[in-house]
């Protein structure tokens, strides 16, 4: 069971708390983008063995979005930052780097 | 091979079971093979058997990193049914569970298959009417279903609640020939029909790197060595992203475990499968006894093979509500899986584009029942390029939008 922090109104809760919405960071192309871009927005799915970035909703809580920093081999949570973002904050970036050296998701590393 | 019969358990009684030939050989790889399929669990396993069987390519190599069987083969609930919605899956999951019937025979190896007959259970005016639909759709495809009334569900299954607290059970889609298996029997009997034919079953052999040159596929690189081939065959359910991500594409799949449970053992109470799909649980009785309880899947990827205890609450609550009597069992294990979803709920079995490297994953929660249709298909789609049973299930669906929606058939909350 995952233990997160809202960074909206900063309550700690279990996962039941929360909500999960899938990949986080995802360009979401439209009319004008390829097709190759719109298969890959709609369908290929980052699927890490290890660090994921995600994003979640405090469903019953504030019921704002924000993203969330996770490994899938072994639920550690290394960190949660606010939606209005396009990439993690250096901060969250050094802490993941520190524990899992060499890590990449992406074009982040 | 010593065949396995009432006349083989004589004579070995008559000498204290000295003579008894192990299963399967645990040879040492070669350096090259014609197939080199990749993960021996059901799928995997069956996929080479039916190269050897129907199209006479037995220079194969089963690559397994754990053990035989040790993956989703081995953490399912062995529920067998065929009544999907949609065309393609009713005739891959048909053929699938028509080949259950006889595989013991098959195989020489008793596979337990129990046809007891499966009951999706309808508990909202939804899903009735999905159930109906369903119904004639299976009627169309030659699946025999039918929609039977809440009366008939407690004739079948004495111990169900019908009046339940919030979801009152209004009938259900009943699959008279659907049932169980032993799971690890379908593993086992294909693996010795394999290494019978002279295939390498090679178990703690992981896959390290697939090699390829100039586009196609020449082998892959193992805990064991670099082991060359030409034709290769990627059957690892939720790791298939990471094994594509050595092969240069990516998948539309997300990895997510999911749980079961199974209860002490009592006395025979349920002789069906009952699959409670709204308020989330499914269960049926063993022949040891224990009530085999499958859950639902977490709510985010991951790749932990144990699941979690808010799911474990829910499913048990969905089923007490469900099956009163089972209020007081004590559960005595807990296991998850990792399973490969896709965004329709219907697995991929394709060409890549790598060549000669073909994918058979996506099967979702719901695997055990396709092992021999899916290994029947997908032989056929890497010895001669297509098959009518898996043509539809291609990747490139997700490029033309030809989606096989079964993400209601699929039962499984997600």
């Amino acid at each position: 069971m995952l233990i997160l922090t809202c960074p909206c109104c900063g309550i700690t809760g279990e996962e039941t708390e929360f909500h999960g919405g899938g990949e986080a960071h995802i360009t979401r192309h439209g009319p004008q983008s390829s097709e190759e871009e719109f298969h890959t927005y709609l369908f290929a799915k980052e699927n890490p063995k290890g660090v994921h970035f995600e994003r979640w909703r405090h469903n019953n809580g504030c019921g704002k979005w924000f993203h969330a920093a996770r490994c899938t081999m072994t639920l550690e949570v290394f960190g949660t930052y606010p939606a209005q973002t396009f990439e993690p904050p250096q901060d969250l970036k050094d802490k993941i780097t520190a524990k899992r050296p060499g890590w990449t998701w992406r074009d982040f590393s | 091979m010593k065949r396995y019969s009432a006349f083989a358990i004589a004579r070995e009684a008559l000498r204290h079971h000295k003579g008894w030939e192990r299963a399967w050989a645990s040879p040492e790889p070669r350096k090259h093979y014609d197939v080199i399929i990749i993960g021996a669990g059901g799928h995997g396993l069956a996929t080479a058997y039916y190269l050897g069987k129907n199209f006479g390519i037995t220079n194969v190599a089963i690559l397994e990193k754990g053990w035989l069987g040790g993956g989703n083969t081995g953490r399912n609930t062995t529920i067998i049914r065929s009544n999907y919605l949609q065309d393609p899956s009713a005739a891959i999951y048909e053929k699938s569970r028509s080949l259950y019937e006889d595989l013991s025979q098959d195989l020489n190896y008793n596979i337990m298959f129990s046809p007891r007959g499966v009951i999706m259970l309808a508990q909202t005016e939804h899903e009735v009417r999905g159930y109906k639909r369903t119904a004639h759709a299976n009627a169309l495809q030659g699946v025999p279903t039918e929609f039977i009334t809440s009366e008939r569900v407690k004739e079948l299954v004495p111990i169900i609640n019908l009046a339940g607290p919030r979801y009152p059970v209004l009938g259900g889609l009943w699959q008279a020939r659907g049932g169980t298996a032993r799971h690890d029997a379908v593993a086992w009997g294909y693996a010795r029909a394999c290494s019978d034919m002279g295939m390498h079953v090679i178990q703690q052999c992981e896959v390290t790197g697939i090699r390829t040159e100039a586009g196609k596929v020449t082998g892959v690189s193992t805990s064991r060595g670099d082991i060359g081939c030409n034709k290769l065959g990627m059957v690892v359910a939720g790791h298939s992203g990471h094994l594509a991500d050595m092969a240069g594409f990516r998948l539309p799949i997300e990895s997510v475990a999911l749980q079961a449970l199974v209860s002490e053992p009592i006395k025979p109470c349920m002789d069906v499968v009952v699959m409670a799909n709204t308020v989330h649980g499914y269960m049926s009785q063993s022949d040891k006894g224990e009530m085999v309880i499958g859950g639902g899947t977490d709510g985010h990827n991951n790749y932990t093979q144990r699941g979690s205890f808010h799911h474990i609450e829910e499913t048990v609550r969905a089923l007490v509500e469900t099956f009163p009597m089972i209020a007081r069992l004590k559960m005595l294990r807990q296991w998850g899986g990792i399973v490969d979803v896709t965004g329709d709920r219907s697995p991929i079995l394709s060409t890549t584009p790598l060549e000669g490297c073909f994918i058979n994953c996506g099967w979702g929660t719901g695997g055990f029942k396709a092992i021999p249709g899916s290994g029947w298909g997908f032989a056929e789609l890497m010895a001669k390029g297509h098959s009518p049973l898996t043509d539809a299930f291609g990747l490139n669906r997700f490029y033309e939008g030809r989606f096989i929606d079964e993400s209601v058939a699929a039962g499984v909350a997600h």
